[in-house]
């Protein structure tokens, strides 16, 4: 073997091992996701769900709103409704479908919206450090001296029902949780010696912000704002079971679920149905966000 | 200690005012103001304007809110526009009733959640793990609102053993008839914590487990129930902190079951004050609860402070 075998065959060597170990992080997490059995039945079962509601106007069968009143609480299989009518005769099936709308919308909007506003702030707390990160996070000790239901009903109790009031009020009850992460995350991150070293090497703040910082916080908020999905779905729709949120005629699941509250004494198993839709889409969230922490990997 | 203690009640002070001004605000922020459910569509402009200078809404807006600082600090919640009673009596009697459901159900949640945990994490990644995380993720999945639906239809409508409304005769829960209107309400309220606390101690005592101090225990001979009996202590303090915090939302998260069983509770006054539009025992009921909160956050402070000498900052 000559010498110049031996140095030839080097960089392929050193190839296969970069290509091994400095897979990018993200590659690993989906390699993780994809052989999680659990997550992905119910990663599955939640894009169902979703292709659902955003399919209701082509695979719905009847008007969500108006019923008949000759068909009122039939069970399922009744005349056409493969899940029955509900207490105005309204089909069930569309309903569900039409719900799954405003349930996901006033689930998932008032978290994306809370990550946006949330992580901005306790990036920005976290970062300037001083005077605007005591203002910042004390205004937020303000809004945890609420009870985070208190505080949506508070909102919506006062301001009214409506789907804008209930994206609002959800919105700030999770703004102040996202800016304690994101501005402990960032404070931690901010002390790391790369950072330093990017300062010192004259890298304006703003580019330290976006590839140093926001780099290492995205992932623990991002995996932190989908645990707070589910929690959110359920207050939405129990702020619409209030009377709070979603208005009539409208269809919500929450709403549904309390319009069919007398009727659980006539028929229950199309009373319950609402309720097993707004358990089965937290439970997939909850789910998903337990897979996406254990294959990322972080600690909250 | 006390220094402690006292820094944390100061503290507190500027937390209410600043939550104070938050309730003021939305209060302002209600379509139209307090006294238009009272004043009359026929009204003249004078009967108005008397009407509003009794509720002090003639004022400019920063004199409203110290007068109504004032009011709320020294206790006088103001009166409700729909009963004329004062809001203090009614809210009072609405946190006792509250208090029945809350204090049962968090004492139920917190001892299944840490039993659950416990038993997660001992045996972790065997059949039992998998099953007590599976009640755990479905008591934190479950809108508890319906669960308490479901629960009157089974045990009220189809097996009539328990009574699905209302909280039955008055009083301190000590006859079976009192106790019997209790057992749904609190079982369904006490589903959150059971599935919160559980969660947190299984991954608190598997962390713990990972530990030196651990192996050393189990290499100096302890058998397995002794060492987790030492791996629990050590995950006491934030299960306790967590038990305080449930406890705080369940005294404002009540509300939903409330409705469901009917419970003449704080929620129900609150959900009762929305639809009558009633302004003051709306503002003072939000107020009062946060209070609470504040003060259980302290209590779960100054608790963990004392288990964990490492807190006392």
């Amino acid at each position: 073997m000559s010498l110049q075998e031996t140095i030839a065959v080097a960089p392929i060597a050193e190839t296969l091992h970069r290509a091994r170990a400095g897979r990018s992080y993200w590659a690993r997490v989906r390699e993780r996701l994809l052989a999680d059995p659990v997550t992905m039945t119910f990663a599955t079962l939640l894009l169902i769900i979703v292709a659902m509601a955003l399919a209701a106007p082509l695979i719905a069968t009847y008007d969500p709103t108006s019923g008949s009143a000759f068909a009122r609480l039939k069970s399922p299989g009744y005349a056409g409704h493969w899940l029955g009518t509900d207490e105005v005769g309204r089909d069930l099936w569309s309903r569900i479908l039409y719900g799954g709308r405003l349930t996901l919308l006033c689930g998932v909007a008032p978290v994306a919206f809370a990550l946006l506003v949330g992580g901005s702030l306790g990036l920005v707390a976290g970062y300037r450090g001083g005077l605007v990160n005591s203002f910042i996070m004390r205004s937020m000790d303000v809004l945890y001296a609420f009870p985070s239901i208190l505080l949506a009903i508070a909102i919506c109790g006062m301001l009214g029902s409506g789907v804008g009031n209930t994206i609002l009020a959800l919105t700030v009850t999770f703004i102040p949780p996202i800016v304690r992460i994101s501005e402990t995350i960032t404070t931690q991150v901010r002390s790391f010696e790369f950072v330093e070293a990017a300062r010192a090497s004259g890298a304006p703040s703003a580019s330290i912000i976006r590839f140093h910082i926001l780099n290492n916080v995205l992932g623990p908020i991002l995996v932190y704002a989908t645990s707070l999905i589910s929690i959110s779905i359920i207050l939405a729709a129990g702020l619409s079971f209030l009377g709070l949120g979603v208005t009539p005629p409208n269809a919500e699941w929450g709403l549904m679920l309390n319009n069919l509250r007398q009727a659980i004494w006539v028929n229950p198993l199309v009373a319950a149905l609402p309720g097993v839709m707004i358990f089965m889409t937290s439970m997939c969230f909850n789910l998903m966000s337990d897979g996406l922490r254990s294959a990322m990997d972080v600690r909250l | 200690m006390w220094f402690f203690i006292a820094r944390r009640v100061l503290y507190a002070v500027p937390i209410l005012l600043g939550a104070s001004l938050v309730v003021f605000v939305l209060m302002k922020m209600v379509p139209g103001d307090a006294a238009d459910v009272l004043i009359p569509p026929e009204a003249g402009k004078e009967v108005a304007d008397m009407i509003r200078a009794r509720f002090g809404l003639d004022q400019p807006i920063h004199i409203q809110y110290l007068l109504w600082l004032r009011a709320m600090a020294s206790g006088d919640l103001g009166v409700s526009i729909f009963t004329n009673q004062p809001v203090a009596e009614e809210l009072f009697a609405a946190l006792v009733n509250t208090l029945k459901l809350a204090l049962p159900a968090v004492f139920l949640g917190f001892s299944l959640g840490v039993l659950f945990g416990a038993l997660a994490a001992y045996y972790h990644a065997t059949w039992l793990d998998k099953l007590f995380s599976g009640f755990a993720i479905t008591g934190v999945s479950l809108p508890h609102y319906w669960v308490g639906m479901v629960l009157v239809a089974i045990f009220a409508v189809v097996f009539n053993v328990l009574p699905g409304q209302g909280m039955g005769p008055e009083g301190f829960p000590s006859s079976w008839e009192q106790v019997k209107h209790l057992i749904l309400p609190v079982v369904t309220l006490s589903l959150i914590p059971m599935g919160v606390v559980s969660r947190l101690v299984r991954a608190n005592v598997l962390e713990i487990r990972s530990m030196e101090f651990v192996s050393a225990l189990a290499a100096k001979g302890l058998t397995g129930r002794r060492v987790l009996l030492h791996i629990m202590k050590n995950a006491a303090p934030s299960a306790l902190a967590l038990m305080g915090l449930q406890f705080g939302y369940l005294l404002a998260g009540s509300i939903l079951v409330e409705t469901v069983f009917n419970w003449p509770g704080s929620g129900s006054l609150m959900n009762l004050a929305i639809f009558r539009r009633d302004i003051p025992v709306l503002s003072a009921t939000i107020l009062v609860l946060a209070a609470i909160f504040v003060a259980i956050n302290i209590l779960v402070d100054v608790l963990q402070a004392l288990i964990d000498p490492r807190m006392r900052r």
